[in-house]
């Protein structure tokens, strides 16, 4: 057991995000387990609004208050809870242990500064460098990250890259401490489809080459089946199934990963008329069902299913599902309806 | 950069044309004979002669006009009725000084409060410092500037005697004008400051730089002031061209012998080339002051190179 936690570098705890607006408290992130191993990838799918975002900027303790407030849970990063940690010392730890790169490259930048001083401060910030090296590092890190002519982009403004530039910039701001966990919260999802391809292999290699580790968000499996070894599936605020990839490509076990999986078009087959997609839509976070979050759009939905709230199982392969279909009571429903009828 | 500013400059050509014109007009729009209420009520028809021939009135009108920008660019803007003295003078020996030491302590005053007290409210929105600074912000836009300065005078000058009632001689003197010409842009800025802050403050790159470790004092004055004053150096530029105006109330109210003064004085005694003069270099200065503004704004926000 101690040879397994010494290998996590992050183990997160019955995370519970609100946000508490007019209408209500929004548990945007209800009771979350996972951990991520040394030099591995988790990968975080969902569909929108399903709290990737809001569980990566919970670990970063970037939820901005008193909007939105971690209400309870741990955060343990290297053997320390994240959650105790003073304002200052978690400062010393974003952008140095801890990097994160951010959804929308068009904006994460800051427009009044030079990609150079972008990459430079942190590297100053952290490192504790002087002006000159520090900016010597940041055309190393433009160089690192595949950007052409270093030495010239370093003086150019945000607005002067495409894209995907911007966020090969971001990356190199994140990787410019060496970090020993990214979190990047779908780092291609606003980029053109060539572009995303060379992002992803981009971080793949620079993982390897740094011995990161990475947590990547994602609602595209198509990123979770080249990146992750480990996946965990998210629906309104709750984890519904935690496996390792194989298992969550090949062999599904909660009725939502297969809907997901089911929703991509495959080249192995063919389709008369439209992809199958999950009906309905996510339901409204102020008013959640009692019962399992997903029984709106659940295909195989029984009454069990609407009244209790299905608890995150770990099965004999030792993957978790959050479906009363591999519990017992399932069985005894089963029957149940079968003699009453 | 150097084309900008060559651009800009070219700019301000059909800007002065219009100014001049303007200015010159004024005499032909007053009605009446501009001769005639020079010279005075009691003054005989050759009185009368004498001074539209002096004031070269029976040329063609854009003779006139290219005769006066002829002479003004020389440094000639005729010579005051009530004085004698070339208007020139008038306005450069002190005059113009003083209302410009007025308008630039006004204007030091309105960016350091406006830009202090924008900020503190912005990084604590809706507390009881934002909003009791919001409220006071208010009721310093709303106050007429000749109500201010009076009742500056009565509290601190007739009152408690901490400042002199009049005149500009010393730091004391200065300070009540230059609260009164000040306060209005002080508000308007802090107003602008806040909101514009706020607006920057919920930016991705806002949320990039708090992931990277950056300080939240640095997060504040690197990363969002900046992108936040880009609106405000604009208003700030605007607002220097209302504190020439509210020099001439200021002035009248603290008995400051200041441009704003002058032009006052000048009117009164129909001294039509002073009132010209004043009116001209003030534009002039107005329009110089904006096109430094636009410099800095150029400084500031550098992606207006591209366009
Ligand atoms: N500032 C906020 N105020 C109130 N609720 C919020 C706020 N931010 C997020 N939420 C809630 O948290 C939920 C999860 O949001 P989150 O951004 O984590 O979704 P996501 O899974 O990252 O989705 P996407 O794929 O669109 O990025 C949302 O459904 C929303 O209701
Ligand atoms: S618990 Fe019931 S409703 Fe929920 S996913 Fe399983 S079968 Fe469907
Ligand atoms: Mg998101």
């Amino acid at each position: 057991m101690s040879d397994l936690n010494k290998n996590k570098i992050l183990e997160v705890k019955n995370l519970c995000t609100s946000f508490f607006t007019d209408e209500g408290e929004v548990k945007a992130v209800d009771g979350v387990n996972f951990f991520i191993e040394k030099g591995k990838t988790v990968g975080i799918v969902g569909e929108s609004g399903s709290g990737k975002s809001i569980t990566s900027l919970s670990i970063l303790r970037l939820i901005q208050e008193p909007a939105g407030k971690i209400v309870n849970g741990e955060i343990v990063f290297k053997g320390e809870n994240l959650l105790e940690k003073s304002k200052k010392e978690m400062r010393s730890i974003r952008g140095n242990n801890i990097s994160m790169i951010f959804q929308e490259p068009m904006t994460s930048l800051n427009p009044t500064m030079t990609c150079g001083e972008q990459i430079a401060e942190s590297i100053r910030i952290h490192q504790k460098l002087g002006r000159k090296e520090a900016k010597e590092k940041a055309i190393e890190m433009l160089k690192l990250v595949g950007i052409p002519s270093p030495e010239k982009r370093v003086k150019q403004y945000p607005f002067e890259l495409s894209g995907g530039m911007r966020q090969r910039v971001m990356i190199a701001i994140a990787l410019a401490c060496n970090p020993e966990l990214l979190i990047a919260d779908e780092p291609t999802t606003a980029l053109d489809v060539t572009i995303q391809a060379q992002i992803l292999d981009l971080i793949r290699n620079l993982q390897k080459e740094l011995g990161t580790s990475l947590m990547i968000i994602t609602h595209d499996l198509g990123v979770v089946a080249e990146m992750c070894e480990t996946v965990a599936v998210m629906y309104c605020g709750k984890i519904v199934e935690y496996a390792d990839v194989k298992t969550i490509l090949t062999n599904p076990k909660h009725p939502y990963t297969i809907g997901l999986l089911n929703s991509v078009p495959r080249h192995d087959q063919v389709y008369d008329g439209d992809l199958p997609v999950i009906k309905g839509s996510v339901p409204s976070p102020f008013n959640l069902p009692k019962g399992c979050r997903f029984v709106s759009r659940c295909p195989h939905a029984k009454d069990i299913c609407h009244n209790q709230l299905p608890e995150l199982k770990t099965m004999d392969d030792g993957n978790q599902v959050r479906c009363w279909i591999h519990t017992e009571s399932w069985e005894k429903q089963e029957e149940e309806v079968a003699s009453n009828s | 950069m150097l084309t900008f500013l060559i651009r800009r400059f070219l700019q301000i050509i059909p800007v002065m044309i219009g100014v001049t014109l303007a200015v010159f007009l004024l005499m032909h729009l007053i009605p009446g004979d501009p001769a005639q209420i020079m010279a005075g009520e009691k003054a005989d028809e050759a009185q009368v002669e004498q001074m539209r021939e002096n004031l070269g009135l029976n040329d063609p009108l854009h003779e006139q006009y290219l005769r006066y920008v002829g002479n003004a660019i020389q440094g000639d803007l005729g010579t005051s009725i009530r004085t004698n003295r070339p208007v020139v003078n008038e306005i450069f020996d002190s005059r113009i000084w003083i209302t410009m030491e007025l308008a630039f302590w006004g204007t030091v005053l309105a960016v350091v409060f406006g830009l202090i007290a924008g900020i503190i409210s912005a990084t604590r929105k809706y507390s009881f410092a934002d909003v009791s600074l919001m409220v006071v912000a208010l009721f310093g836009m709303s106050m007429p500037n000749f109500w201010l300065g009076i009742m500056l005078i009565y509290f601190f000058s007739v009152n408690l005697g901490w400042f002199p009632i009049v005149g500009w001689d010393s730091w004391k003197h200065m300070v009540l004008p230059v609260i009164t010409i000040g306060s209005g842009g002080a508000a308007i800025i802090a107003r602008m400051t806040r909101s514009s802050m706020l607006e920057v403050l919920d930016n991705d790159y806002i949320r990039t730089a708090h992931a990277k470790g950056v300080s939240e004092r640095l997060v504040i004055y690197k990363h969002a002031l900046r992108n936040a004053l880009i609106p405000v150096v604009t208003v700030v530029g605007l607002q220097f061209g209302t504190l020439l105006g509210g020099a001439v109330i200021t002035e009248t109210v603290f008995a400051v012998n200041g441009i704003g003064r002058l032009v006052i004085d000048a009117i009164k005694a129909r001294d039509f080339p002073m009132v010209q003069g004043a009116i001209l270099v003030c534009a002039v200065a107005f329009v110089f002051v904006n096109f430094l503004v636009d410099i800095a704004y150029r400084l500031i926000n550098k992606r207006i190179d591209l366009n």
